[in-house]
């Protein structure tokens, strides 16, 4: 019918299912949150509770956004509030600024900035848009402080996930590395497992030892999270062929 | 004579004026809250056409997204242009929701059509129709509103002191004065059949069983029948270039013309051309429904009052066409200005032209009992060569115009 057909298509979508999920506020609502999801920020610990912040201030320094302002200071000798020489005295992020795009935590040498999978933190006041030393290093537990303002529903699930981004490649860039820890304990969680690898395998051929490695742990076709360190990037059996489209998406998106 | 209403035969008194009081209030509070639904209804089944969600927060289904978006208007500072003609710009918004209002007024919602009562009932002891007004020129009154109703557009756009919006009102203009004229042939070919400018009148002529299909099946009487169809295509078409809605929204065009008329508005006085727009589109369905689909006309049956049937109907055959409005801007992308021209002027207007001298034919024949298929026959032919006329006068002329810029050009 030529000019009409558009209409057809249009009053078939009446019936078809809605593709658009509800954000959902109540607890258990929430969806799993991928593994390099970009929140706010926290200033972690060692496991003995000493700070890694050193004061360098390379994260303000490369963040594109200038949203960082960080003053070291030297440690004072009989009560060191981080390992080494100096420590970060002033460390303030302006949200109002702040683009998530993690080159703080890439420049950081000693892990002391990451981003948590926190991101509903709609302040109302410019003042509450400056996180402060205070509220952002974690706590005893190593769990980053919870500012009035912030939505915490599923607590217990996304606020474990203090850091992500520097094990998800290999450290130093250098594929040789991968999967191998070079990274500093938590407080509260030690030293966590490397993310699954990231090169595409040697075997081309063999797409469904890709969909494995390229997978991530938590994500829809990839590992699930409570995956021993041993087990992950190993493959495993190939799973039925009816499932094997869908890892492969999930493998894809990872990889680029 | 003033107006058909039975109500104001015999002498005005105080108890005429407050029953017509009562029913301005009503009539506009029906208007006022069907365009509150009507904007949600949109909205929502625009997002269900589109594989959407739509507004689903304010209220149960989010019905009440209108009120939530009106408050927000309302709050919002009310700008005036440092170059807008004041007094203009503060005029053009109330030409634009004004008229929609008066074309309301001469809609019959209700009443019972099908008996002997001819939409007539009491109200307070006093007989009166279901409508705001019943003068004899209904649908000039009709025509005209809609006339006026661009000037809110035009002088919008005029008057705001920026190219955009002036780009906007000059294309409103241009589309009024181009599809006006089809829009009031497809009226005279109602009119004619009717016998009648007065509303009430065209809803009574077709109401009832008109014929049977097959000896079984009865057909109502209604005018989109006993016309063809082309009028009410062409009346469908043209009225919604006339409502300035999609596809025909390029006085608005936000892709090109930010928002066009209405760039420089806010507050409140984009509120009034917001609701102007679907108040519009509510009364232009149902001047279509009155016009071609018999209005509040159809079988009454004893469960409920017959003037509430009268009613029923009218919301139903409203709501199907308030469907088709949202389905066709969901569908249609937005035409190109000169398809737009060339829609109107070589294409609706002789069509109208050429099916109102064909029903003219027909009845003067029926009146003059001539040989029916043999005026049918002759009016067809006459039509057919003069089509064939005006399209190789525009071929002609299209040809000459490439010579032309062949030359410039070349």
């Amino acid at each position: 019918m030529g000019y009409l057909d558009g209409f057809k298509v249009t009053f078939r979508k009446l019936f078809e299912e809605r593709l658009t999920k509800d954000y959902v506020k109540d607890k258990g609502g929430k969806r799993a949150k991928p593994t390099r999801l970009h929140g706010r920020h926290v200033l972690n610990r060692y496991e003995d509770g000493m700070e890694k912040c050193i004061g360098c201030e390379l994260c303000a320094g490369v963040c594109p956004a200038r949203c960082i302002y960080v003053r070291g200071a030297d440690n004072p000798p009989e009560d060191p509030v981080s390992p080494g020489e100096r420590y970060g005295y002033i460390y303030e992020i302006n949200y109002l600024r702040c683009i998530h795009c993690d080159l703080c935590v890439e420049a950081c040498p000693t892990e002391a900035i990451t981003e948590t999978k926190l991101f509903e933190f709609s302040f109302s006041n410019r003042q509450d848009a400056i996180y402060t030393k205070a509220e952002l290093m974690v706590d005893d537990e190593g769990k980053p402080k919870q500012l009035p303002w912030e939505d915490w529903t599923d607590a217990d699930e996304i606020v474990p996930h203090t850091s992500a981004w520097v094990r998800a490649t290999s450290p130093s860039g250098a594929a040789a590395y991968e999967g191998r820890v070079a990274w500093s304990g938590e407080l509260g969680f030690g030293v966590r497992p490397p993310e699954v690898g990231q090169s595409r395998p040697e075997s081309e051929v063999d797409t469904h030892e890709a969909d494995v490695i390229l997978s991530h742990p938590g994500e829809p076709g990839g590992h699930p999270v409570d995956t021993p360190i041993e087990e992950l990037g190993r493959v495993g059996e190939p799973p039925a062929p009816d499932e094997g489209g869908e890892q492969r998406d999930g493998g894809e998106e990872a990889h680029h | 004579m003033i107006a058909l209403d039975p109500l104001l035969e015999g002498g005005i008194g105080l108890a005429e004026v407050l029953i017509v009081v009562l029913k301005t209030v009503v009539a506009f509070g029906l208007l006022l809250g069907s365009v509150i639904l009507m904007i949600w209804f949109e909205r929502k089944i625009l997002g269900d056409l589109q594989n959407r969600i739509g507004p689903n927060k304010a209220g149960p289904w989010g019905m009440l997204q209108t009120l939530a978006d009106g408050m927000k208007l309302i709050l919002k500072e009310d700008n005036i242009p440092d170059k807008a003609d004041r007094r203009v710009f503060i005029l053009a918004p109330f030409l634009s929701a004004v008229p929609a209002f008066v074309t309301f007024a001469v809609i019959p919602i209700a009443g019972a059509f099908d008996g002997d009562d001819d939409g007539v009932v009491s109200l307070f002891g006093h007989d009166t129709y279901l409508q705001l007004a019943d003068p004899p020129i209904g649908v000039l009154l009709i025509l005209a509103m809609s006339s006026i109703a661009i000037y809110g557009v035009m002088l919008a756009g005029w008057s705001s002191g920026s190219k955009y919006p002036l780009l906007g009102s000059v294309r409103g203009a241009a589309q009024m004065v181009s599809y006006e004229a089809a829009l009031g042939l497809a009226t005279v070919a109602v009119v004619m059949l009717a016998g009648s400018l007065s509303t009430h009148e065209i809803v009574a002529t077709q109401a009832g069983n008109g014929y049977d299909l097959f000896g079984a099946i009865p057909i109502p009487r209604w005018n989109v029948i006993a016309t063809g169809l082309v009028p009410f295509v062409i009346f469908f078409i043209a009225g919604t270039a006339e409502l300035n809605r999609p596809p025909f929204d390029l006085v608005e065009a936000e892709q090109e013309l930010v928002g066009g008329f209405h760039t420089e508005y806010s507050s409140f006085r984009f509120a009034l051309f917001y609701l102007a727009e679907f108040m519009n589109t509510i009364t232009m369905s149902a001047i279509m429904v009155v016009l071609f689909f018999g209005g509040p006309a159809g079988p009454t049956f004893d469960v409920l009052p017959g003037w509430l049937w009268g009613l029923i109907w009218f919301s139903v055959k409203l709501i199907v066409f308030l469907f088709v409005q949202v389905w066709i801007r969901a569908t249609l992308p937005r035409f190109r200005y000169d398809q737009l021209m060339n829609l109107g002027w070589k294409a609706l207007i002789p069509l109208a032209l050429g099916w109102v001298l064909l029903l003219g034919a027909i009845n003067i024949g029926r009146d003059a009992d001539w040989n029916m298929a043999a005026v049918v026959g002759v009016s067809f032919v006459a039509l057919v060569v003069g089509y064939m006329g005006l399209a190789g006068a525009v071929a002609i002329a299209q040809r000459r115009e490439e010579s032309r810029s062949e030359e410039v050009i070349g």
